[in-house]
């Protein structure tokens, strides 16, 4: 059944859309958007490390994605920064010390295109199990954690007052943020997996009331995209990631429509 | 180590440090059962900091506190909700405890605002929001309820019954209740025990004990002193519309 190279990317997209719906419903409450891109440029990084000593891409992804991560918070705590050039520096740096690591691994072919926006032709059956046992988890863990995780989000100071933990929920979602860039690099590409996790959440606020509406059609439409995509990019042999992104973005385009039918009501 | 088990949380000689600057110091305070401790002073004088050094939000703080209990409701001063989450009174009234539906229903038929039960959370004013967040707090059925200015901007008829509900819920779920207001004489009515901040305990006891201290009056002024006064002997003022107490 997994023989076809295209089942197999279509059996790995669905079990990623699966899990970027909920998290990019975090990604956007939480305005996490350019820390989801600070883990991913990290992890290109990683799949140099993983090539470097032959270990599992998604494995040594989500170890340093964790690592920069901790750094993040560490150097929030220790400079007078602010955030986003925290961000910045990190991602920046991080994509910038992979590629020249890359330049000096010359005994390894390196498809840089694939690694940045995605390949449906490197999807093993082995990444199948990553992603779908790696999916199943993250989404036990935030199923666990939703409680204090949303209530944190709404109000930081009324969830640690009434003694639901927030410190350690969002570190729990700091790791999760990590496994699911991890999960998905291969598919989407390093430099897009933050618009997987935003734009179909993004779509899903225009048509939902409610948190778990928009976890919902944040998942509908993540499916979506990922199957529209991967047609367009089979039938048009574009990169898989560009062409789930764009897919994503016409669903983004046509949920403004909604908008505007129910301000309509309104008045 | 809790004698008393009344006691629900006990501030002792408790202080927070922001940035070298006290924000307040020296605080000992007792909520115990069925108790309304109210916190009162100026602007500035570390009330809303006393409360959430109680309910264990700042963590670096002077001094102790002990707390023993979990099950805690708390109305914060400020809170903004972000619009970026989609969120309905309902699904607010869930965020930190599944309830039933049926207390749900109860608590904002209390507070007066079932009505909104399906709103979207920022589509509500200023006076029904406090209306929903009161209602949330009580919902859940808590031991210990910490509200920091409950009322604000809530219409002076809706202040009166809330208040009126706070004492209500004190004596029927027998909850201690940390209340933070700048309503006098309207607080006074309920409270047992009344904590005069001003970086620091100023003087502390019942209403009318706070009322004589010459320190409270230095702070608040001969008048605020009368208010309190007053409620010793009922009926013997009315109300003007403007909430002003005119004596008989």
């Amino acid at each position: 059944m997994f023989d076809d190279f295209f089942i197999r990317a279509l059996v790995a997209g669905i079990g990623i859309a699966f899990v970027t719906g909920p998290l990019g419903c975090f990604v956007v409450w939480r305005r996490l958007s350019y820390f989801g891109d600070t883990l991913s440029h990290s992890a290109l990084l990683g799949v140099t490390m993983a090539y470097t000593f032959d270990l599992n891409i998604a494995i040594s992804v989500f170890l340093i994605s964790s690592v920069i991560a901790l750094i993040l918070i560490q150097l929030q705590k220790k400079t007078n920064l602010p955030g986003d050039a925290l961000l910045g520096l990190l991602a920046h740096s991080s994509l910038a010390v992979g590629l020249v690591v890359i330049g000096f691994l010359t005994f390894i072919r390196f498809d840089i295109m694939g690694l940045l926006f995605g390949d449906i032709l490197a999807v093993t059956t082995n990444d199948l199990l990553v992603i779908w046992t790696g999916g199943a988890l993250i989404l036990i863990v935030l199923k666990l954690i939703w409680k204090p995780l949303l209530a944190s989000t709404v109000n930081y100071e009324l969830a640690e007052a009434e003694g639901l933990n927030p410190d350690r929920a969002k570190a729990i979602f700091t790791i999760l943020m990590a496994a699911v860039i991890a999960i998905s690099i291969k598919m989407v590409g390093l430099l897009l997996i933050t618009g997987m996790l935003i734009i179909p959440a993004a779509m899903a606020r225009n048509i939902s009331d409610s948190p778990q509406k928009m976890v919902l059609f944040s998942i509908i439409g993540g499916l979506l995209s990922v199957i529209l995509g991967l047609y367009s990019s089979l039938e048009f042999n574009t990169s898989s990631g560009p062409s789930i992104i764009a897919a994503a973005l016409i669903l983004f385009i046509l949920s403004l429509f909604k908008i505007k039918q129910s301000i309509k009501l309104k008045n | 180590m809790n004698s008393n088990n009344n006691i629900l949380v006990k501030l002792n000689n408790a202080g927070f440090r922001q940035s070298e600057k006290w924000l307040v110091e020296g605080v000992s305070l007792t909520v115990e059962k069925g108790k309304i401790v109210t916190l009162i002073g100026p602007n500035g004088s570390g009330k809303s900091t006393t409360a959430k050094i109680a309910l264990g939000i700042y963590k670096n703080i002077e001094g102790t506190v002990e707390k023993y209990t979990t099950k805690v409701g708390y109305v914060p001063q400020k809170i903004s909700i972000d619009w970026t989450l989609p969120i309905r009174v309902y699904d607010f009234m869930l965020l930190t405890e599944t309830i039933e539906d049926s207390a749900i229903d109860e608590a904002l038929s209390l507070t007066g605002v079932i009505h909104l039960k399906n709103k979207n959370l920022g589509s509500l004013s200023g006076g029904e929001f406090q209306r929903v967040l009161i209602a949330r707090a009580i919902s859940k059925k808590p031991e210990l309820l910490v509200l920091d200015e409950p009322v604000q901007g809530v219409d002076y008829t809706g202040e009166i019954a809330l208040y009126e509900l706070i004492k209500k819920i004190s004596d029927t779920l027998n909850c201690g209740i940390l209340l933070i207001s700048h309503d006098l004489h309207m607080v006074m009515k309920a409270t047992d025990h009344v904590v005069c901040l001003n970086g620091h305990v100023c003087c502390s006891g019942s209403p009318i004990d706070v009322a004589k201290n010459n320190e409270y009056k230095a702070l608040f002024g001969e008048k605020a002193s009368q208010i309190l006064t007053t409620y010793e002997h009922k009926h013997d003022h009315v109300h003007s519309d403007e909430g002003e107490i005119k004596k008989n």
